[in-house]
């Protein structure tokens, strides 16, 4: 039963390292414009369009 | 009509479309937007929206200041040997496409490197090589496009804004406590006594112990410091009991693990700290697009040209502007200190300062002030004062501007929590005195239930999660209110103040009478076309009235700017204008703004200008009557005194001729007689007033205009809803107090077992988060009626 003292450590080591990066993700900014990255994620492909066309 | 738009900027291009590839535009400005992005491969920009963009302006010289180095110093972050950053603000930025666009700024200039658009607070913060390219030739290329930047004074005093995000990560810790926490105490709730299990418990409980330690010392520390503050201050305010609460449930929980009692309360101490901290996070509702502390500043130029005696013209900063220089200010730039007309025709704009919507002309050797826009030509000014010692400016100076509002304002829960504490103190002292007498080993248990139990959770969410939803229903309806406070304040409200120009009239609209002889037809025909080629407010409003006629084309055109039009067509010969200018010789005291009208020199008669009132004033001044004074403040002269007089109910007060400070003492005069006063304003001059105030609120025909300093914004489309709002605060009022009700009965509940002595800690995990909960749930769905009703 000595197993818990393993999975206890494994617990927290994957809980604290969950928390560190929501403090990275904090710090990078990404709380601060919680809009503008959601449309940005849907123009990488209107990116790629008149490239298309173009080499067409 | 609909083929007839602009592809560029949606406006309709008139009688003469540039057809361009295939596609119309309105202006050669649109035309080049088009080519630069089609030259570019950026056409896919047009695919993302229909006609995205903004007429683009000419902008010669206007941001020749940007090459200076100490301007370049403040407005860019970062200042390396090859590379600058900066960021600007767009307020153009409206939809999906110009996020596209502006981080799209490499392809159109390859020196910019990287540009990043922040939609929510319209900025766009752009990385370029500062040896190939500099700051003035990327604002010059973001105007090209339709994007103009606007630089204000407001940029140069701040280069660094903190943001403060110490609640998230306060959230985040006390989440990551409660839900950890959460885990390790499950086990001992349903297995009790199980063989393994007490093997272990004692690593469990330190472990619990050890993660309540962070929650308790960072993410709960403005409790404990607010509740220091309180007490100091003799305020048993909400987070008196709250601190005591948290306290108690640690230092017993403590107790408990290291003498082996019990497993403690370790998971509702985390429970609680996250759900208040929830509740914190949620009423700060920010509108990131609006500012509330906007003073002059934010409307003045950064920099102005300055004559040298040797002739040369050079940019300035403005606050560098000494008393004796020489200012050249352009057409539609803003004239930033009080100073004396030399050269060139002035026609001043003061609806910043006065709200007076008309411009005033002045000749060589006038005063003019600071906050006036010029808006023909070029004029030169000598400068009599500084830019802080101005007549505008001076009004910042004003001890109104430093106070803060909140402070002396007993908000709702703090009212109640002065009696709570009382009462829950008196319960534990009563409670624990009776267990000394019975079961002395139990007086101390019960003691420390009773302020567990008692921890008034539910009724610190009350308020929060009430205003904060109501901040955010108001803000779908266009009323975007500063902080949850204003609500509370609103709803208090027993005087309602509304200036007149620009707030309860609306700037666009006008109407005018026609006073004097009939014009024939022929002359009516003349006078709308001449009209139609004059590109001045007065022609373009009248324009707008009369009724619509043929268009004939004139046999002779001729507007001589400052006077009027003169117009020929057949045998009329038409002079539009000013009275001098037609030859009305009669100079009556005229205190409204008119247009004269002569033809073949004969004088036929005059248009009068009145102001149009905003679309249902009268419905809402005859709401407001019943409840309310109702007090009309206008920097204006008499003239509507008796339009006015009919529009509005009789018992309102019409006060005229009143200057920004005369408002600002009006306001505090009634303050100190106990009046509770909403001032509605608009303008800078109404700054003061908005200020002094219990609430300030602005009308603005468009939010992303720069509004003064206030607790609120009203977009002018909502205006006749205001009385609405003002009932739905004090709805909100009632909502909270009912949330009080159903929280006291929760505590009642608890206090039994607390009491009784039998308060376990899986009653108090399942009792303190359950009516938070219902809390919550509670206040959002009444919020949420409360905002359908307002629909």
């Amino acid at each position: 039963m000595s197993v818990i003292y393993i999975l206890l450590a494994v617990s927290i080591i994957v809980a604290i390292v969950f928390f560190a990066v929501f403090v990275f993700a904090v710090k990078s900014g990404q709380y601060d414009d919680s809009y503008t990255p959601s449309v940005r994620m849907l123009f990488e492909d209107e990116l790629v369009k008149p490239k298309k066309t173009n080499t067409k | 009509m609909e083929n007839n738009n602009c592809f560029h900027c949606g406006d309709d291009c008139g009688k003469n479309p540039i057809d361009f590839q295939n596609k119309l535009f309105c202006c050669n400005g649109c035309k080049t937007v088009f080519e630069i992005f089609n030259e570019n491969d950026l056409t896919c920009y047009y695919d993302l929206q229909n006609s995205p963009g903004a007429i683009p302006k000419e902008v010669e010289g206007k941001y020749d200041f940007l090459s200076q180095e100490n301007i370049i110093e403040k407005l860019t972050e970062f200042r390396g040997d090859t590379v600058e950053i900066t960021t600007l603000y767009i307020p153009h930025i409206h939809c999906s496409s110009c996020i596209w666009i502006l981080e799209n700024l490499n392809k159109i200039n390859p020196n910019i490197t990287d540009s990043q658009v922040n939609f929510g607070k319209k900025t766009v913060r752009v990385t370029y090589k500062s040896k190939e390219t500099d700051l003035k030739s990327v604002v010059l290329i973001l105007s090209q496009i339709g994007y103009e930047p606007y630089i204000s004074l407001d940029d140069f005093k701040s280069s660094e804004k903190l943001i403060n995000r110490s609640l998230i990560y306060k959230l985040g810790v006390a989440g990551f406590g409660f839900g950890n926490i959460m885990f390790l105490s499950f086990p001992e709730y349903f297995e009790v006594n199980e063989f393994w299990l007490e093997q272990y418990k004692h690593l469990f409980r330190w472990l619990m112990f050890a993660l309540a330690l962070p929650v308790v010392f960072y993410s709960a520390q403005d409790y404990f410091i607010s509740a220091y503050k309180g007490l100091r201050a003799k305020i048993l305010n909400i987070d008196v009991p709250i601190a005591l609460g948290v306290s108690v449930l640690f230092i017993r929980s403590t107790i408990e693990v290291a003498l082996d009692l019990g497993s403690g309360f370790f998971d509702s101490l985390a429970g609680l700290v996250f759900f208040l901290l929830v509740g914190k996070y949620f009423q700060q509702k920010t509108y990131d697009f609006l500012s509330f502390e906007r003073d002059y500043k934010s409307y003045f130029p950064i920099a102005v040209t300055k004559i040298n005696k040797s002739g040369d013209e050079e940019s300035i900063q403005v606050y560098d502007i000494k008393k004796g220089d020489r200012i050249l200010i352009r057409n539609e730039e803003l004239i930033p200190m009080d100073g004396i007309l030399i050269n060139g025709r002035a026609k001043i704009d003061y609806s910043f300062v006065t709200g007076e919507s008309q411009s005033v002309t002045k000749q060589s050797g006038d005063k003019l002030f600071a906050g006036g826009k010029q808006t023909a030509g070029v004029i030169e000014l000598e400068a009599l004062k500084s830019v802080e010692q101005s007549y505008l400016t001076q009004l910042w100076s004003n001890d109104v501007f430093n106070k803060n509002k909140e402070d002396g304002f007993t908000n709702i829960t703090n009212r109640i929590s002065k009696h709570f504490t009382i009462a829950i103190l008196t319960i534990a002292f009563v409670a624990t005195a009776y267990w000394l007498f019975y079961d002395a080993s139990k007086a101390m248990n019960v003691f420390t239930a009773v302020l567990i139990i008692a921890c008034p959770c539910a009724i610190a969410l009350s308020a929060p999660f009430t205003f904060g939803n109501l901040l955010r229903i108001f803000g779908k309806l266009k009323f975007y209110i500063k902080n949850a406070n204003v609500i509370e304040q609103l709803a208090q409200i027993n005087t309602v103040i509304f200036d007149k120009t620009g707030t309860i009239t609306s700037n666009q609209k006008s109407t005018a009478e026609y006073d004097g002889q009939i014009l024939t037809e022929d002359e009516a025909l003349v006078l709308k076309n001449s009209l139609r080629g004059s590109n001045h407010p007065l022609s373009r409003t009248l324009y707008d009235i009369l009724k619509t006629n043929d268009i004939v084309s004139l046999d002779e055109f001729e507007e001589h700017t400052g006077k009027g039009i003169e117009a020929k067509h057949k045998n009329i010969n038409l002079k539009i204008g000013s009275a001098n200018f037609v030859g009305n010789s009669e100079t009556a005291s005229v205190l409204n703004t008119a247009v004269h009208i002569s033809s073949n020199n004969i004088y036929k008669g005059k248009f009068t200008f009145y102001n149009s009132y905003r679309k249902g004033v009268s419905k809402l001044f005859n709401k407001f009557k019943k409840h309310y004074d109702l007090v009309i403040l206008s920097g204006d002269n008499e003239g509507e005194f008796e339009n006015l007089k009919k529009l509005l109910p009789a018992k309102t007060k019409l006060i005229f001729n009143q200057k920004p400070e005369d408002k600002l003492d009006y306001i505090k005069f009634h303050q100190n007689e106990g009046a509770k006063v909403l001032m509605v304003g608009d303008g800078l001059n109404d700054a003061g007033a908005l200020a002094q105030s219990d609430v300030g609120l602005v009308i603005s025909e468009d939010v992303n205009v720069f509004s003064p300093a206030c607790d609120g914004i009203l977009d002018a489309s909502k205006f006749e809803e205001l009385f609405k709002y003002i009932r739905a605060s004090k709805s909100a009022i009632t909502i909270i107090k009912w949330s009080f009700v159903l929280s006291f009965f929760y505590n009642i509940i608890g206090l039994y077992f607390a009491v009784t002595g039998q308060l376990a800690p899986v009653i108090a995990a399942i009792l303190m988060p359950l009516s938070s909960i219902s809390i919550v749930v509670f206040t959002t769905v009444a919020t949420n009626i409360l905002g359908k009703r307002l629909k």
